[in-house]
């Protein structure tokens, strides 16, 4: 006890003790190694991608497959094709943007009437009635060669409908 | 040294054996009694004797010690449930079908960690209630309240992951919905919500994350939170101690010993609660619907009932607001409870005074007519974002009704402050239990008053369009 006191009055007034530069070194490590280990963690948990499942490249169809006014329920690209009465396509993510539920087309109120919330959404997606935030998600749609290809990687967030995402052939 | 080898000294080898295991008779006097709980691990959690007056039924209701005892039937039945489960999406659902149909007993076990884990939420839920309302919050046992809020998420927690397990219709939805209310959270939402789904929907690695948290994580920290929360209540001097709201001095601590007046009334209560738990899983299964279908959303789909007055409040509000912001202030409102809930002496006391049971009264008689007016109110009048289109949902839909009700909750707190001079303590007790029975009340009108397309209708005609 006595020899401890002595050492730290002994090295009083210099610029780094020696005993708190060992404990800020202590520290230091201990927080490195702490973010270390989150960090692996974190990067251990990230999704796992499995080959061909729901993600990749969808082929729906012929463009003439689907009549302008048309919405078409596309199962295995979990989204629906509509054709909008001008002949552009849009592919909807079907899960809704306020919590998840899968949104069912309804043919007679030509209407998307979410289950859960009974939010509504036009055949754009757009928003009809809330609690939904936001239109409903859609994938990238390209066409080539008269085959309508849904991108179902990357569901796009639309904050509002925007003209320039519909796909004409 | 003497002893040991008089213990030794018995006959036979099975007699050794048999006083290896602990004494061999039952101690016919207090000092006796109070030696046996010193030295049993398991009696020694409690102290070798207890204020009489914390022993009555109507004070704790026991609430605690059931909470410890289905965290028990939960691990033991949940063992022998894994037995007979595999967590993959091709082969849950069927696993819970054999396990009802071709399993010895398989149903009843299922029915019992089924109900045991409901009967859980609440019990634990009334044990916050009994220690908030008699002050057992406050002082050094602020940490103990905490470590209990802890331990509730926990709980919360454990169901929701153990709700997803059966993979039928149910389960895939109400944690569809469940997880969806994270991705609310603003910047850090979206990566946690896909961390836990392990992709952008619930699927098969949803399915392992869940089950692993569910029979690892969630249990080991449920115990080593139970050991803590145990510990701290003998360190804080025992359980508060009651008395009546117009005894003004501290009340006498006649102390009886722990055997047998605790330990008796103890091992009766938790009989009576097996014997409970167990007919009624024997007559009401657990509820099982057709396999999960991530085509079809079930019209109305309803996270677990613990969830439904968060539910019913994403009907009135923007999620950010409804399922992020509220509850969040609510919950840190909890966990600093101890903190600014002070003044007033009243440990031990329901209610903490005869002023605070009227303060009570009025909060519930106001919760009961205010909420479901605002409910009707706004399912047929207020419509917030037809009022204001050209503002975003966040606004006219969240924070304008938001703002609404806070300055509802500042008029209540002024009338009871002006009107009936209620001090902080009793200004806190009255806007808690508003909220409480607020709570309830969503919770109430999310279960029995939604029906399809979560419309608003009478009980009895919920089920009848299925």
């Amino acid at each position: 006890m006595a020899s401890k006191k002595d050492l730290s009055t002994a090295t009083e007034g210099e610029p780094v003790k020696r005993r708190d530069l060992l404990k800020t070194a202590w520290a230091v490590l201990g927080g490195l190694a702490a973010i270390e280990l989150g960090g692996i963690s974190l990067a251990y948990m990230q999704p796992r991608l499995a080959e061909g499942e729901f993600g990749g490249l969808i082929s729906a169809g012929n463009v003439d497959d689907f009549p302008p006014g048309s919405v078409t329920h596309i199962p295995s690209a979990r989204c629906y094709l509509s054709r909008l009465p001008d002949g552009g396509f849009l592919a909807i993510y079907q899960r809704c943007t306020h919590l998840g539920c899968s949104v069912p087309w309804d043919q007679t109120a030509q209407q998307f009437v979410c289950p859960c919330h009974s939010s509504s959404f036009d055949t754009q997606g757009d928003v009809l009635n809330p609690p939904a935030p936001r239109p409903l998600d859609i994938f990238p749609v390209v066409i080539e060669e008269g085959v309508v290809k849904i991108d179902t990687g990357s569901p796009v967030a639309r904050q509002a409908i925007d003209p320039g995402q519909v796909v004409y052939s | 040294m003497q002893e040991n080898q008089s213990d030794n000294q018995q006959e036979n080898m099975w007699g050794r054996m048999r006083q290896a295991l602990g004494p061999t008779e039952l101690p016919t006097d207090d000092r006796g009694r109070m030696r046996m709980v010193v030295d049993n691990l398991v009696l020694h959690l409690h102290p070798a004797k207890v204020p009489e007056r914390t022993l009555r039924w109507t004070y704790t209701w026991g609430l605690g010690g059931l909470s410890a005892m289905l965290l028990m039937v939960l691990v033991s039945t949940g063992v022998f449930l894994q037995m007979n489960y595999t967590p993959s999406p091709a082969q849950a659902y069927q696993d819970i079908l054999n396990l009802r149909m071709d399993t010895w007993f398989g149903d009843l076990l299922r029915n019992v960690h089924h109900w045991s884990a409901n009967l859980l939420v609440l019990v634990a839920v009334l044990h916050l209630l009994r220690v908030f309302y008699t002050g057992g919050h406050r002082g050094p046992r602020a940490v103990n309240w905490i470590v209990g809020i802890i331990m509730l998420l926990l709980v919360l927690g454990s169901n929701f992951t153990g709700y997803l397990l059966p993979w039928d219709q149910l389960a895939y939805w109400a944690v569809t919905v469940g997880t969806s209310i994270l991705s609310y959270i603003p910047l850090l939402g979206e990566p946690l919500s896909r961390l836990l789904l392990g992709g952008p929907e619930v699927g098969a690695a949803t399915l392992l994350n869940f089950y692993a948290l569910h029979i690892s994580f969630i249990p080991i920290s449920m115990v080593m939170l139970m050991s803590l929360h145990f510990w701290k209540v003998r360190k804080d001097g025992g359980l508060t101690i009651p008395k009546r709201a117009k005894e003004t001095e501290e009340p006498k601590m006649e102390r009886v010993t722990t055997i047998p007046h605790l330990v008796r009334k103890e091992l009766v209560f938790a009989v009576a609660w097996l014997a409970i738990i167990l007919i009624w899983s024997m007559l009401v299964p657990a509820p099982l619907e057709g396999i999960a279908n991530p085509e079809v959303s079930p019209n109305p789909a309803k996270a677990p009932w613990y969830f439904m007055g968060l539910q019913e409040m994403l009907l009135h509000f923007h999620p950010l607001v409804g399922a992020v912001l509220i509850p969040g202030i609510v919950l840190v409102g909890l966990f600093a409870m101890p903190f600014y809930d002070v003044g007033g002496a009243s440990v031990g006391v329901y209610f903490r005074s005869q002023r605070g049971r009227a303060m009570a009264a009025l909060a519930v008689s106001a919760a009961v007519l205010i909420m479901p007016a605002w409910i009707l109110l706004d399912e047929f009048v207020l419509n917030w974002s037809a009022w204001l289109p050209s503002w975003p949902a966040l606004i006219s839909n969240g924070l304008v009704p938001l703002a609404f009700l806070m300055l509802g909750f500042f008029m209540l707190d002024e009338v009871v402050l002006r009107r009936f001079k209620a001090s902080l303590e009793e200004r806190v007790l009255f806007l808690f239990t508003f909220l409480l029975v607020a709570f309830v009340i969503l919770t109430l009108t999310g279960i029995f008053f939604r029906g399809e397309g979560m419309q608003l209708m009478w009980p009895w005609l919920v089920g009848a369009a299925h």
